[in-house]
């Protein structure tokens, strides 16, 4: 078992470059981005909004696409927990409600934190389901990975769910034999499968 | 130009401060909600409001504001991720803690920022 990723250099290093060019990136939308009718926070609004859209689409797309180690990884981390989680704030959020509620908009500051809320959330789970019907579990990437036949199970589930494939595929992705993990039997079981899932991409 | 540097610095410190505390506090903690993320997004709000509280009574510069505040506590607080977790737990079917996870969030945030900028005007 590695050390935690938070404790390894290579990490820390890709987060903190994410997440500086996030920042500044907000930065210069607020410059550019102006202030709606009595202080709406018009920039913040939007970049958070995009950035739960965004990172949905990138987790779950990375998710899809196969086990979160290598190339993955560190796109991973250089762009969710680094570029989105500077990008997007809550922080300003919350303390830009207050100011306009202290102003005396309390409508607006209402209005301001509940749609935020509201839309976050239906934003962050729009860049799911787009994730989700854009990316196709790669069948071979995941035949020639360490995946046990369980992590293949999950990684079949929720595909099943949001694209109906065909049974065939379905039996073959479920019922992948746990002696498939045992030294020797592995390439037999890629060879075999590799063909038909071959077809399917 | 100068400003935007210290942003970008400022930024990514905060983008790392988030990364090594939510990892801790993953490593320690299991809990109805994904924990880090809240205290995270709580402290920075509660640490904001005390940015802009000193600013408001006109004791430190802008720039103050805006290299701690927009740089430094924006790169340490995320939304994206507060939105992500909750649609995670939504997924589950774990409707209450999806609720808590977004609700209460917001409820403890604005307190803390309420708290932050009244702290800081005294300051």
């Amino acid at each position: 078992m590695p050390n935690p990723l938070h404790t390894r250099p290579l990490p820390v290093l890709l987060v903190f470059l994410g997440g500086a060019l996030g920042t500044v990136s907000r930065y210069l939308l607020g410059l550019a981005i102006p202030t709606l009718g009595p202080g709406f926070p018009l920039p913040t609004f939007l970049v958070n909004l995009v950035g739960a859209f965004a990172l949905g689409l990138l987790l779950e797309g990375l998710l899809r696409g196969g086990n979160d180690v290598g190339w993955r990884q560190r796109v991973r981390l250089l762009l969710g927990p680094g570029f989105m989680g500077g990008f997007t704030t809550y922080s300003s959020l919350c303390v830009e409600t207050v100011l306009l509620t202290e102003n005396g908009h309390y409508f607006v500051g209402g209005l301001y934190a509940v749609a935020s809320l509201l839309l976050g959330v239906a934003a962050a789970a729009g860049g799911v389901w787009v994730a989700a019907n854009l990316v196709e579990v790669p069948a071979v990437t995941v035949a020639h990975s360490t995946l046990t036949s369980t992590q293949v199970l999950h990684l079949a589930q929720p595909q099943t769910l949001a694209q109906p494939e065909p049974p065939a595929q379905r039996g073959r992705l479920i019922d992948a034999p746990p002696a498939a993990d045992a030294p020797g039997r592995l390439d037999d079981g890629v060879g075999e499968r590799r063909p038909d899932h071959g077809g399917i991409q | 130009m100068i400003v935007p540097l210290l942003v970008a610095l400022a930024g990514g410190v905060g983008a790392v401060s988030r990364f090594v505390l939510d990892g801790l506090i993953r490593s320690r903690l299991s809990s109805l909600v994904p924990a880090g993320t809240m205290v995270i997004n709580v402290s920075g709000s509660l640490l904001l409001g005390f940015v802009t509280g000193i600013v408001l009574v006109g004791a430190e510069p802008a720039d103050f504001r805006v290299v701690l505040g927009t740089g430094f506590l924006g790169g340490y607080t995320t939304f994206s991720t507060a939105m992500i977790e909750t649609v995670r737990l939504l997924q589950q079917r774990r409707w209450v803690a999806a609720g808590v996870n977004g609700v209460a969030m917001m409820i403890l945030g604005l307190g803390a920022a309420v708290l932050g900028v009244f702290l800081g005007t005294l300051f």
